[in-house]
C-alpha cells in the first residue's frame, strides 16, 4: 500500500536544502520592486506577480509530490489541509490553517499568521493597491491546476494592509476529469 | 520471436544478472500524452514509427488503468468503462509481465506517467520509478530554462537515468 501522507511538512523541510531567510525576503523584495518600476501600474504588478507564482506552482507541485509522499487526496478538504500543513511548511517554512469553509466544501481560507516575504515591508501610499504576496496566490493556484483543479485565489486580509493576518480565499472552481487527448484514430 | 502461445520462452531470455542491464527502454509521458522523454537501451525489435509506437503505449496505459479501475471489486463507485475520470479516483496498476518483458507503471498526480520495460524477472521497481521521478524533479522541472510540457533535452538527466538503470537488479 502507498505510505501514508504526511500530517505535516517539518521532517520534509528539515531535510531539504534551504537558503538564509534575509535573502530570501530581500530577493523578493528587489523583485517586486523592480516589477513597480517597470509597470507603473500597481494593478499590472499585481497581475505579474500572480502569472510569476502560477509559473512557479506548476514547477513546484512535481516537487512537492516527489518529496512529500502525498499520492492522493480523497476531498477538497483534505487537498486544503495538504496545503497549508505540508506544503506552506515545505517551501515557505511555514504553517498555514484552514477554516471559513462554505456549505458545500469548495471554499475555505487558508490563514497565515507568519509570512516570511513581508519581513521589513511597508507599504507607502503610492502602493496601497498592491498585493504584496500575490505571488503565493499565484503558486497555490499553478500547482492546483496541475491536480486537476480549477481554483480562484484571491486575498481577503492582507497585514501590509493593517489586518491581523493573512488569509488567502481558494475556490475550487472545478475539477477536469483526465480525458483521452488524442483526437484523431489512426 | 513469438508472440502466442508456450509457456517456456524460447529462447529463454537470460535471467536477470546482479550486474543490471535488465532495462529495454522508459517513457516519460505528461498528462496530454505528449512523450517527454524515451530512452531505449536493449530494443532489438521494432515494427512502429516512433509516434505511433509512443501513441500505442500511452492509449495501453490509459485503457488499461480504466479498465482496472472498472474491476476494481472492492469499490462501489465507478463509472462506466471509458468514462473519463478524475486524476486520483479508482485504483491502478504498477506492473505487468509477459513471458518475455515486464512492464512497470507510475502516474504522478500531476500527470506525470513513468514507464520502463525490463527484464521480465525483475523485482518490484515501484521505488525505482519513484526515484526516477525525483530524478526528472531535479534535472528538469528545476531547470528555469526548460518550460513544461516540451520534450526533455537534457544531457545531464538522460546521463543519471541511464546510470541508474544500468544498475538496477
Amino acid at each position: 500500500m502507498a505510505p501514508a501522507a504526511p500530517k505535516s511538512g517539518d521532517v520534509i523541510f528539515a531535510s531539504v536544502d534551504r537558503v538564509n531567510a534575509e535573502l530570501f525576503t530581500l530577493t523578493y523584495g528587489a523583485i517586486v520592486r523592480q516589477l513597480i518600476t517597470d509597470l507603473e501600474e500597481v494593478e499590472e504588478v499585481n497581475k505579474q506577480l500572480d502569472q510569476m507564482g502560477y509559473n512557479i506552482g506548476v514547477r513546484l507541485v512535481d516537487e512537492f509530490l516527489a518529496k512529500s509522499n502525498v499520492s492522493r487526496c480523497v476531498d477538497f478538504r483534505e487537498t486544503a489541509e495538504v496545503i497549508a500543513k505540508v506544503g506552506f511548511k515545505m517551501f515557505l517554512g511555514v504553517t498555514a490553517s484552514v477554516t471559513n469553509w462554505d456549505a458545500e466544501g469548495t471554499t475555505c481560507s487558508l490563514i497565515l499568521e507568519d509570512n516570511p516575504l513581508v519581513d521589513f515591508v511597508e507599504l507607502p501610499d503610492t502602493c496601497q493597491g498592491l498585493h504584496y504576496c500575490n505571488i503565493l496566490s499565484g503558486v497555490v493556484r499553478g500547482a492546483l491546476e496541475m491536480v486537476s483543479m480549477k481554483t480562484e485565489v484571491t486575498w481577503l486580509r492582507d497585514m501590509l494592509r493593517g489586518d491581523d493576518i493573512f488569509e488567502l480565499q481558494v475556490k475550487l472552481l472545478k475539477q477536469v476529469p483526465e480525458e483521452y487527448p488524442y483526437k484523431d484514430d489512426e | 520471436m513469438q508472440f502466442f502461445g508456450g509457456t517456456e520462452i524460447s529462447p529463454s531470455p537470460p535471467v536477470p544478472t546482479a550486474s543490471g542491464n535488465n532495462a529495454h527502454m522508459m517513457y516519460v509521458f505528461n498528462r496530454n500524452g505528449v512523450c517527454l522523454l524515451y530512452r531505449e537501451w536493449n530494443r532489438p525489435l521494432k515494427t512502429l514509427s516512433p509516434q505511433q509506437d509512443h501513441k500505442l503505449m500511452f492509449g495501453l496505459l490509459f485503457s488499461l488503468k480504466s479498465l482496472t479501475a472498472k474491476m476494481d471489486p472492492t469499490s462501489v463507485d465507478k463509472g462506466n468503462l471509458g468514462v473519463p475520470q478524475l486524476p486520483g479516483q479508482g485504483c491502478s496498476f504498477h506492473s505487468f509481465r509477459t513471458n518475455t518483458y515486464k512492464l512497470s507503471f507510475m502516474e504522478s498526480p500531476s500527470g506525470i506517467k513513468i514507464i520502463l520495460v525490463t527484464h521480465p524477472r525483475t523485482g518490484d521497481l515501484r521505488d525505482s520509478l519513484k526515484y526516477i521521478y525525483n530524478l526528472y524533479v531535479e534535472y528538469v522541472v528545476k531547470n528555469p530554462l526548460y518550460s513544461p510540457g516540451t520534450l526533455i533535452r537534457s544531457e545531464l538527466f538522460n546521463k543519471t537515468v541511464d546510470q541508474y538503470v544500468r544498475g538496477l537488479g
